[in-house]
């Protein structure tokens, strides 16, 4: 908790921008027939941090994740990562380019098993497409892979369920699962879509832990998140969404403060007398 | 009644070259539906293509040997044109345009003005001789034990068909054990999440549906030879719908799941046709003012029955792992 934030020094408003950014949104908008979903200006994530996405429900935080990670087509929009546009790439490609996210719901392969579910989120086997896993020799390839997989396995403590079908994990062991198999990719960026929801607090301080694991691994996380408790304990940087607009980002000391964030999340009228 | 002859005409339907044919198609089909996901409701259409593929390059001149490959490459080139604009959408869409395919295809070639080139109701016929004249058996004579019995000539087609079944088994298993049979399970089982982990799932779903394809068409091209003849009405979409069967019952997502429920599929299926018609035959249906047609009725009824107990003591389908089965519904 000691380490200086690279965001020291950087201001607290509204698109602000970061010393060192690794995704930069220009301007991003989304809309679902009348409603506005999502209609954000310029938002910058600085590298090697873990900046949180808070909002009350229908803030259009899991749909920005959608129309960043290829998911979801923006109706208009410019974004980079690492200066490499990202606008209308498929969302595997985004994948590739270094950007895995994880879901709300999660989504485990049940009926894989849970090394598999690591081992297919490997990026370099050539045994993946159709000529390639009849002729190439996959095997060598895969065994350095399954190595790498224990490894992730063995950090996430589920080296004992490594051979059971996915879908016989509890719901914790699968947020454990989705995080392992999205480290497998090597990505810059994380983003976690409420890896918390559901879990219990055990669960979550472990949880917390390896997500300060991937800044200190070099990684840049970006997390959307309920419990201002947890935001407060892990985040570098905080970004507020309400009804679509960023409303407010800064240092977490500085959110928790923030009056339009209180108003966002409660109504504006709060507190006053009736 | 004789029970060893009813049982035998079981058993030679199973291994016979229906019974390969069947369980080649099967394995298309389970390799896009049991291992994809995707619900292909029209596997009939990849046999008639690979069928009137071949019956036509021959009516044309070509050689048999091209109408074969031909016939192949036009099963893999269905997939590619059904799955181009459906896999992209959710999993009803396929289904809908795969059993429209299957029965447009089969209208057209039955349709006046595609005479020239179909046959139109008539379809094609006696287009193999060239596979014939390969026969290193004498087409007249009786080869096998007892009552374990079959022709020179359908046992020259059986044999080429089981070695087909073969080599689609080896392919399966070498293809399913891959890297890209383990993204093609991840496909079936999370689309999204296959994608979040860098994968094309549209690239693999229209390779699956190829492959498939042509192991289908492929069968459609062994059923056409067995019967030097084609005609649309082979191609109903009942047939996909036993070939739904097959897959089922032998276990959707194994590697011989579809060839065991192919065998078990005919057996039940002409041993109730055998037992039937011999006991309307010698009058035991009587009572109940059954003739052959009734016959034959029931017959089906009793398939049905059979296939159904299957299912109830092994649902998972007999190669099927039950546990993996539940997982899945949960």
């Amino acid at each position: 908790m000691t380490r200086e934030s690279p965001l020291a020094g950087v201001a607290p408003e509204p698109g602000v921008a970061k010393p060192d950014p690794i995704l930069v949104v220009e301007h991003i908008s989304r809309a679902f027939g009348g409603l506005q979903a999502v209609d954000v200006g310029r938002l910058e994530i600085q590298r090697h941090t873990i900046t949180s996405l808070i909002g009350p429900n229908g803030a259009g935080k899991t749909t920005l994740f959608n129309l960043l990670t290829g998911f979801d087509h923006a109706d208009d929009g410019h974004w980079h990562l690492d200066g490499g546009a990202l606008v209308g790439i498929p969302a595997y490609r985004v994948a590739r380019r270094g950007v895995v996210r994880t879901f709300q719901l999660t989504r485990s392969l049940a009926r894989l098993t849970v090394l598999e579910n690591v081992l297919l989120a490997a990026t370099d086997q050539r045994g993946e497409s159709l000529l390639g896993g009849l002729l190439t020799p996959w095997r060598r390839i895969e065994r350095a892979n399954i190595v790498k997989a224990d490894e992730l396995l063995e950090r996430f403590g589920l080296e004992h369920m490594r051979d059971e079908f996915a879908g016989s994990l509890s719901g914790g062991q699968r947020k454990l699962l989705e995080m392992a198999r999205a480290l497998m990719v090597d990505p810059e960026l994380i983003m976690l879509d409420e890896p918390m929801a559901g879990v219990n607090p055990a669960l979550t301080q472990s949880l917390l832990h390896h997500i300060r694991g991937l800044r200190e691994a070099g990684k840049t996380v970006v997390f959307i998140e309920h419990d201002m408790d947890v935001v407060q304990e892990i985040s570098d940087w905080v970004v507020v969404l309400a009804q679509g607009v960023l409303i407010a980002e800064g240092p977490p000391a500085h959110i928790a403060a923030n009056q339009d964030v209180i108003d966002a999340y409660l109504g504006r009228h709060h507190g006053e007398a009736p | 009644m004789n029970w060893a002859d009813i049982f035998f005409d079981g058993v030679l339907a199973a291994l016979g070259p229906v019974g390969a044919a069947y369980a080649l198609s099967a394995i298309g089909l389970n390799l896009q539906f049991g291992y994809t996901g995707l619900l292909n409701f029209g596997h009939v259409a990849f046999m008639m293509a690979g069928a009137y593929g071949t019956a036509i390059t021959v009516e044309f001149g070509g050689s048999l040997w091209l109408g074969v490959v031909i016939g192949v490459l036009a099963g893999a080139f269905l997939g590619l044109l059904l799955g181009i604009p459906t896999v992209r959408l959710r999993a009803d869409y396929l289904a809908i345009v795969t059993i429209s395919i299957g029965e447009i295809m089969r209208l057209v070639a039955r349709s006046g003005f595609a005479e020239p080139l179909t046959g139109g109701v008539f379809g094609i016929q006696a287009f193999a001789n060239d596979f014939f004249a390969l026969n290193p058996f004498s087409p007249g004579a009786r080869y096998g034990w007892g009552q374990f019995v079959f022709q020179g000539r359908a046992l020259f087609v059986t044999l080429v068909g089981w070695s087909l079944v073969a080599l689609g088994l080896l392919l399966t298993w070498k293809l399913v054990r891959s890297p890209w049979g383990r993204v093609i399970r991840a496909v079936r089982e999370d689309e999204d999440a296959a994608r979040s982990l860098g994968k094309n799932v549209f690239l693999y779903k229209l390779q699956a549906l190829m492959v498939g394809g042509s192991l289908g068409a492929m069968a459609g091209v062994l059923l056409a030879i067995e019967q030097q003849n084609v005609t649309p009405n082979s191609f109903e979409p009942k047939v996909t719908f036993f070939l739904y069967v097959i897959v089922i019952v032998g276990g959707a997502g194994t590697i011989v799941g579809p060839v065991v429920g192919a065998l078990i599929f005919q057996f039940l299926f002409f041993f109730f046709d055998s037992l039937m018609l011999s006991a309307q035959g010698q009058g035991y249906l009587d009572w109940a003012g059954f003739d052959a047609t009734d016959a034959a009725q029931v017959k089906l009824v009793l398939v049905g029955l059979g296939l159904m107990t299957l299912m109830a003591f092994r649902p998972q389908g007999i190669f099927g792992n039950k546990e993996e089965m539940l997982i899945g519904d949960t």
